[in-house]
C-alpha cells in the first residue's frame, strides 16, 4: 500500500511562496492565475493490506506531527 | 543559578548561551538531547540553532527527544524555560506556547540588530528591562513570522502574554520595524502560566558590548531576578 499526503498552508495564514510564485508565472506571461499555494508533498509506503488501519494510523500521525493544525490543512490518501 | 541549555544535532546558539549565563555570574550545563534529566537546573534554556535540520518543519522533530519530555514535566511543574529563535519554534511545536512560526514574509533569512519594544514587564523573562527602554538585540532566521488564529491573538492579548514587539529606533511599531512578517509586530510570547516564554531574537548574542550591543543582558537579569524572589519565597 501507498499513503500520499498533500499538505497545504491554511487559506489565512500568509503564504509568501505561494504568492512569490504566482507573481514569477505572471511575469512569464502566465494569465488568469487566482492564487498559488505551495504545500508539501508526501508519500508513504506501507506493510499490510488493511486500507482502514492504515488511514486510522496516518490520520493521526498528519495530525500531530506530519502538518501543524496551526498553520497547515492536509489530505490523506490510500491506495 | 543552575541554567540547562538543551542541545539538539544541528543547534547552534547552545556554546553562545552557555557563555552569556557565565558572564553573568551563574551556571549553566549543556544537556544531550538523549537526556532524560535536566541534572537540577532552576532554568531551561531552549537555544537557537536548527534542530534535526528543520526537516518538515522548524522544530517539528526536536520536539519529540527524550529531553523534551522532561522539560515539559519540568515547566508543568512550574520551572521557567525560555526558547529562543529556534527554541520558540519547538516550544511551539511542542504544544508549550500557543501559535507558529512561519517562512518570513520576505522570503529572506534575515540577519540584522532590529528593536524590541518590551509590551508587559509583568513576567519572569522581562521584570528588570528598564521602563521604557528598547532593547536593541540581533535577529538571524528565515522562519520567524508568527501565526496564530485570531482566537489565539484575542487571548493572548487578554492575558497579557505578549511580551516584546519589533520596534523602530524610538519605540514606534510599524510595519517597515518589522522584519518578519510576524502578526502585530509580535517577537516574543509567554504561556498562560507566565513560566514559558520564546522569542525569535537573540539576547544571548548581545549580553556584552564588544558585540555591539549589551541589551541582551536586561532578559537574563530579569530570569535572575525572578529566581531569586522563588528562592527567596520558599526561604520564608
Amino acid at each position: 500500500m501507498k499513503a500520499k499526503i498533500i499538505i497545504t498552508p491554511k487559506k489565512a495564514v500568509l503564504d509568501p511562496q505561494g504568492k512569490t510564485v504566482q507573481s514569477a508565472l505572471e511575469h512569464m506571461g502566465h494569465h488568469g492565475i487566482k492564487a498559488v499555494h505551495v504545500g508539501k508533498y508526501l508519500e508513504i509506503e506501507l506493510d499490510g493490506t488493511d486500507k482502514e488501519a492504515a488511514r486510522k494510523q496516518l490520520d493521526e500521525a498528519a495530525h500531530k506531527f506530519l502538518s501543524n493544525p496551526v498553520i497547515e490543512d492536509y489530505k490523506l490518501e490510500i491506495e | 543559578m543552575n541554567f540547562a541549555v538543551l542541545q539538539f544535532p544541528a543547534s547552534n546558539c547552545d556554546q553562545d548561551a552557555v557563555h552569556a549565563l557565565r558572564l553573568l555570574g551563574h551556571s549553566a550545563q549543556l544537556v544531550w538531547h538523549k537526556d532524560n534529566s535536566l541534572g537540577g537546573a532552576d532554568v531551561v534554556i531552549v537555544p537557537g540553532g536548527f534542530s534535526y535540520g528543520d526537516y518538515l518543519r522548524c522544530g517539528a522533530i526536536a520536539r519529540f527527544s527524550p529531553v523534551m519530555q522532561a522539560v515539559k514535566q519540568f515547566a508543568d511543574n512550574g520551572g521557567l524555560v525560555l526558547g529562543i529563535c529556534n527554541g520558540f519554534q519547538v516550544l511551539t511545536e511542542a504544544g508549550m506556547l500557543p501559535g507558529a512560526l512561519i517562512r518570513n514574509r520576505s522570503l529572506q533569512f534575515r540577519c540584522e540588530h532590529i528593536f524590541l519594544k518590551t509590551i508587559t514587564h509583568a513576567s519572569p523573562f522581562s521584570n528588570k528591562i528598564p521602563g521604557e527602554k528598547i532593547l536593541r538585540v540581533p535577529i538571524a532566521h528565515g522562519e520567524g513570522c508568527y501565526f496564530a488564529d485570531e482566537e489565539t491573538l484575542a487571548r493572548l492579548k487578554t492575558n497579557n502574554q505578549i511580551l516584546w514587539k519589533y520596534c523602530d529606533v524610538t519605540g514606534n511599531i510599524t510595519d517597515t520595524a518589522n522584519p518578519n512578517g510576524a502578526l502585530q509586530n509580535i517577537a516574543g510570547i509567554c504561556n498562560e502560566r507566565r513560566n514559558v516564554a520564546g522569542l525569535m531574537p537573540h539576547p544571548e548574542r548581545a549580553c556584552e558590548s564588544i558585540l555591539g550591543s549589551d541589551d541582551g543582558k536586561w532578559i537574563f537579569e530579569s530570569l535572575f531576578a525572578a529566581l531569586a524572589e522563588k528562592g527567596a519565597a520558599r526561604a520564608a
